[in-house]
């Protein structure tokens, strides 16, 4: 569904933070972007929805080049890209309510949205994905009333009011706390699998991106060192993306997440056979 | 422990500068002193001492002829002082509704072109603050005629520039990401201005425009001095003709206006921020 082929980006400082990436996701494919820091992965998601120019090379959208779009067709292909962002990104002096309807911006006539009349079927969606991501009844709150897992759950609830194909979310848990940080990825997946939405998620922590994402990439000096299932990530896949270093904490934890995935899935399969 | 004290041997004194420093520091002093009292010489080579010296005098002579107000004055201030709150009001929303279209064809991060336009926003904005009320004044009573009408247009003319200043130092500030957030959504670009931008502006501006409301009362009670209507126009009828009671009085109304407006716009600007 998502083609990327040999896409670079220079700054206009100079320096080149993509180094002809190519890269597809599959409709309703979940990914996991990771890498260290300055590899290229914000701007990798960025360039997708073109928050940032590329400078060379296609992303195809079904067929279509996001990457030659202007005006108001890179505005209607932009209504198929959800974006989440690490720091929830919500307009802090609106209402929970109006930065879902925000969502919908690009449906809707500029009079409408000014004074804030929606469709009736936009706001029916608004309190549908508000109880699914379980703020119901929040509508009315500012969003900087809000906790960072409750914004977080905006910023996924506003994503997924433009009724997206794809989903780009960028280091999604880096601003909350362990606990939450599970919850966010969690309802992320679940939301991904329920509506069947592809995504590449940004994320830092290898630990929980091999937990939760089926396929990694890894995402080296702006290019792509690895693209594989999560179970192949070792100390040697490790080594390649991030360099040198002790990996044995990581390693012995991703081992222990393998066994206990098997063990479960033995018990499943022992439950179906009783 | 005691090699390291030989190698960093401590000297038994320190001073905040060389010798050097100190010496030019201190000619630096002598000759700030020579040229102020050399300044002060020239100031004052056409003054005539007598009437220097005749000042408290005078002042307090004046100050005799001012007391008691003319209290019963009062009432027939009242219409002028409803006519100067009308000027600043009326001229302050006047100032918005211009100032807000300038300040975002003035902000870097939102002008349609920062090589045309933008020059073009921020000359507007100096022009109108580098002209005091008070010479908008004189040059629009001349065009317009004197009265209230004049006074509105000039306060309005000098609010411009004061609040599309600070309104577009405001709109280079906001956090861009909201920005972005609002765009990868599909918005068209008035979208974006309604949804990212103006909800992050709109407590500055209406914290600007209290404040100039404020400084707008102030303001128009001299207007009248040039003919542009209001309590100044009593002023100055007051002062032509001597009349020092009449001037203690309307110099108590002015005061207190001033202080009731800053007193509504420090509470309004509290609320908000």
């Amino acid at each position: 569904m998502l083609a990327i082929e040999g896409l670079t980006k220079r700054y206009s400082t100079g320096d080149l933070a993509l180094k002809g990436v190519t890269l597809t996701v599959a409709a309703g494919e979940v990914l996991g972007l990771i890498g260290p820091s300055g590899a290229g992965k914000s701007t990798l998601i960025r360039c997708v929805n073109r928050l940032v120019e590329p400078t060379s090379g296609t992303i195809r959208l079904d067929g279509v080049d996001l990457a030659a779009l202007r005006g108001a067709r890179l505005r209607a292909a932009r209504r198929q890209i959800g974006m989440i962002f690490q720091e929830y990104a919500l307009v802090e002096r609106l209402t929970v309510m109006e930065n879902l309807l925000s969502g919908r911006l690009g449906y809707t006539g500029f009079w409408a949205s000014w004074f804030r009349r929606f469709p009736a079927t936009d706001i029916l969606r608004a309190y549908e994905l508000l109880s699914r991501v379980g703020l119901a009844g929040m509508e009315n709150k500012r969003a900087d009333a809000l906790s960072g897992g409750q914004r977080q759950r905006v910023g996924i609830a506003r994503a997924l009011m433009q009724d997206p194909k794809l989903l780009l979310v960028d280091e999604p848990t880096a601003s909350l706390d362990p606990k939450t940080s599970r919850q966010i990825m969690r309802l992320i997946l679940d939301l991904c699998r329920e509506r069947g939405l592809a995504a590449i998620v940004n994320i830092h922590d290898v630990v929980l991106a091999t937990e939760f994402l089926p396929r990694i990439v890894g995402l080296r000096a702006g290019e792509v060192v690895f693209d594989g299932p999560a179970a192949e990530v070792d100390r040697a896949v490790l080594t390649r993306i991030y360099g040198d270093e002790d990996w044995t904490a990581i390693t012995q934890r991703l081992a222990s997440q393998r066994e206990r995935r098997d063990r479960d899935f033995e018990t499943e399969l022992e439950a179906e056979a009783a | 422990m005691t090699t390291a004290t030989t190698e960093h041997a401590a000297p038994a004194q320190w001073r905040r500068r060389a010798p050097r420093t100190e010496l030019l520091v201190f000619g630096a002093w002598v000759f700030a002193l020579a040229f102020v009292s050399w300044c002060f010489q020239v100031m004052t080579a056409e003054t005539i001492w007598s009437f220097v010296t005749d000042a408290p005098k005078q002042a307090a002579d004046i100050g005799g002829r001012m007391i008691p107000p003319d209290w019963g004055f009062t009432r027939e201030l009242l219409w002028p002082l409803w006519e100067t709150l009308n000027i600043a009001t009326l001229g302050t929303l006047i100032g918005i509704v211009i100032a807000t279209p300038v300040a975002f064809l003035a902000a870097r991060n939102t002008t349609p072109s920062a090589l045309f336009v933008r020059p073009i926003a921020l000359l507007i904005i100096v022009a109108s603050r580098s002209i005091n009320s008070l010479i908008w004044a004189l040059l629009l009573v001349a065009i317009v005629g004197p009265g209230p009408l004049a006074g509105v247009f000039a306060i309005a003319l000098r609010s411009i520039g004061f609040i599309g200043k600070l309104l577009y130092e405001a709109i280079e500030e906001i956090d861009e990401t909201q920005v972005e957030a609002i765009d990868s959504t599909g918005a068209a670009p008035a979208q974006v201005m309604a949804y990212g931008i103006v909800p992050q502006v709109a407590p500055t501006l209406a914290g600007i425009s209290v404040f100039r409301w404020d400084i707008n009362i102030r303001e128009s009670t001299v207007l009248g001095l040039v003919g542009a209507g209001g309590i100044g126009v009593k002023l100055e009828a007051a002062l032509s003709v001597l009349a020092w009671p009449k001037v203690t009085m309307l110099l108590i109304v002015i005061l207190a206006t001033v202080v009731v407006s800053e007193w509504i716009s420090a509470r309004v600007r509290q609320k908000l921020l």
